[in-house]
């Protein structure tokens, strides 16, 4: 369904994506993992059309995304749902225009059809219609993070990315929002690939994970696979220890 | 050898500046004229940039008006100063105080308000939401806010030629002994459409150029709070700037002709 291509990004000097290539198939929940500046949200960027790649190829259901205008790649993008670090919600919007904001702007529905939408994506992700006009300013930082869940599934998309999902959250939020994922990319069916650093999040959401490390996916297996694995890259990266292989970013030698 | 890399990177840096702005401003008015618009949203603009302008700008304008009066019938000739007095604040209000202080107050107002709020949704990843929710940064933030500065400063612009009027009128009337219907009848007299009409043309590029730059310098922010404040900076000194360059440049076309 998604097929990345030998990937490549630089900023200046600096080559951040060396020769990135992932499958996705339909229906199957990727988690990416890899350390801070591991490349792993250009990634994401790339693959959503905000970033083009120096070189290769993203091909979403047959078609090759890079280059495309976003118009050329409107009907693409109306059926991926985006939940970002931080949420990403619109401060001058409340909870209802937030969660409904695709169908408002694609498909012009009334104030009613547009609550009601909310509403049933808010009840997914279990918060009450007490939030619906709300502004994103007054909710907690697991709220955010469940209103952005609830906006990336309100359209049904069948292709959900998750940037960071657990990122800042307590350790029972953490797990609610990870049960949450898992439920709703269920009742959706669709495929998701997540990015995160948190392992519990990577052994609650996938199916297949894969390792980023310097620009490069340099290990890629299912749950088994990586609880059992030897990568001592990747033995360092799930252990979270100081000493190994990887070297720590800004570190002195 | 580093004296002509200095100056070679001064203008490359313009060069590359120049071109990203004239960019930015090709994609900003493509987005004006290319449908769908979001009349809630120019609204809503109209509303921020003109209405809630409106009491810094009457009392700029207001001020001005008065010292204008105060330092011609000062510096001037004091014998037949009621029409000197009345004419020049006329004339000045009408065709460059009123558009330019107008243009320079609201450039300090929502320049900075647009920057900060496009920056912020730049570091806070809303546009790259945007984005992915096949909506057009473009259409939905930039094009607003252009249509509705460049609406609002004319009108913003007249209501300062008007209180400007009246604070010479008032100065005059009230602090320096002018007879009322003499100041009235020489301030009609002396004032042609024209002066206005120019006024208010300039008023409306003064709109885009505020506008445009706090789009612009807001929509390219980048390095988190400190950047929104550069930005928030950048925004207010460029369209500052280029309102006073523009007023030379239409002041020299319109008076030409």
């Amino acid at each position: 369904m998604i097929n990345i291509k030998n990937i490549e990004k630089s900023f200046g000097t600096k080559k951040v994506l060396r020769g990135v290539s992932l499958n996705i198939e339909k229906g199957q929940s990727v988690v990416i993992i890899g350390g801070s500046g591991s490349g792993k949200s250009v990634l994401l960027k790339n693959i959503l059309g905000l970033m083009t790649p120096d070189k290769g190829e993203i091909i979403i259901d047959g078609r090759n995304t890079v280059g495309l205008s976003r118009r050329a790649r409107a009907d693409i993008d109306a059926r991926i749902g985006m939940l970002f670090q931080n949420g990403a919600l619109f401060d001058s919007l409340t909870i209802w225009q937030n969660v409904a904001f695709a169908d408002i702007q694609s498909r012009g529905i009334s104030q009613d059809e547009a609550r009601a939408i909310a509403r049933d994506a808010l009840e997914r992700v279990e918060l009450s219609e007490d939030v619906l006009d709300l502004y994103p300013a007054s909710l907690s930082g697991g709220m955010h993070k469940r209103v952005g869940l609830a906006r990336a599934i309100a359209a049904k998309p069948d292709i959900i990315f998750f940037d960071e999902p657990t990122t800042g959250l307590d350790p029972i939020m953490t797990d609610v929002i990870n049960h949450l994922i898992v439920d709703c990319v269920k009742d959706l069916g669709a495929t998701t690939m997540t990015i995160t650093h948190d392992m519990t999040s990577v052994r609650a959401i996938a199916d297949v994970t894969a390792f980023l490390y310097e620009g490069q996916f340099i290990w890629t297996g299912t749950q088994d696979e990586l609880e059992h694995n030897d990568n001592p890259y990747l033995r360092q990266f799930m252990e979270g220890l100081p000493e190994g292989p990887i070297r720590v970013e800004g570190a002195t030698a | 050898m580093s004296y002509i890399a200095i100056i070679g990177q001064f203008f490359i840096g313009f060069f590359a500046a120049s071109g990203r702005l004239s960019l930015f401003t090709f994609h900003g008015l493509s987005a004006v004229f290319v449908p769908p618009l979001y009349p809630r949203i120019i609204l809503q603009q109209v509303m921020r940039i003109g209405y809630y302008s409106l009491p810094v700008v009457a009392l700029t304008s207001f001020f001005t008006g008065g010292v204008l009066a105060l330092q011609i019938y000062y510096g001037g000739n004091q014998f037949n100063s009621e029409s000197i007095v009345a004419s020049i604040v006329a004339l000045g209000i009408t065709r460059e105080l009123g558009p330019v202080l107008a243009g320079l107050m609201v450039a300090g107002r929502v320049s900075a308000a647009i920057a900060a709020e496009i920056g912020t949704m730049r570091v806070t990843e809303q546009i790259d939401a945007l984005t992915t929710l096949s909506t057009d940064p473009f259409k939905y933030l930039v094009a607003p806010r252009l249509i509705a500065a460049t609406i609002c400063m004319p009108i913003l612009a007249f209501v300062a030629d008007v209180i400007g009027i009246f604070g010479g009128y008032s100065v005059g009337t009230q602090s320096l002994g002018f007879n009322s219907a003499i100041y009235v009848q020489k301030t009609y007299n002396f004032l042609e459409l024209g002066d206005i009409t120019s006024g208010l043309i300039k008023a409306a590029a003064f709109g885009f150029i505020i506008a445009l730059l706090g789009c612009y310098h807001g929509y390219n922010s980048s390095g988190g709070a400190q950047g929104v404040g550069r930005a928030t900076t950048n925004a207010v000194v460029s369209a500052s700037i280029l309102i006073l360059a523009a007023n030379y440049l239409m002041t020299s076309l319109l008076f030409a002709s």
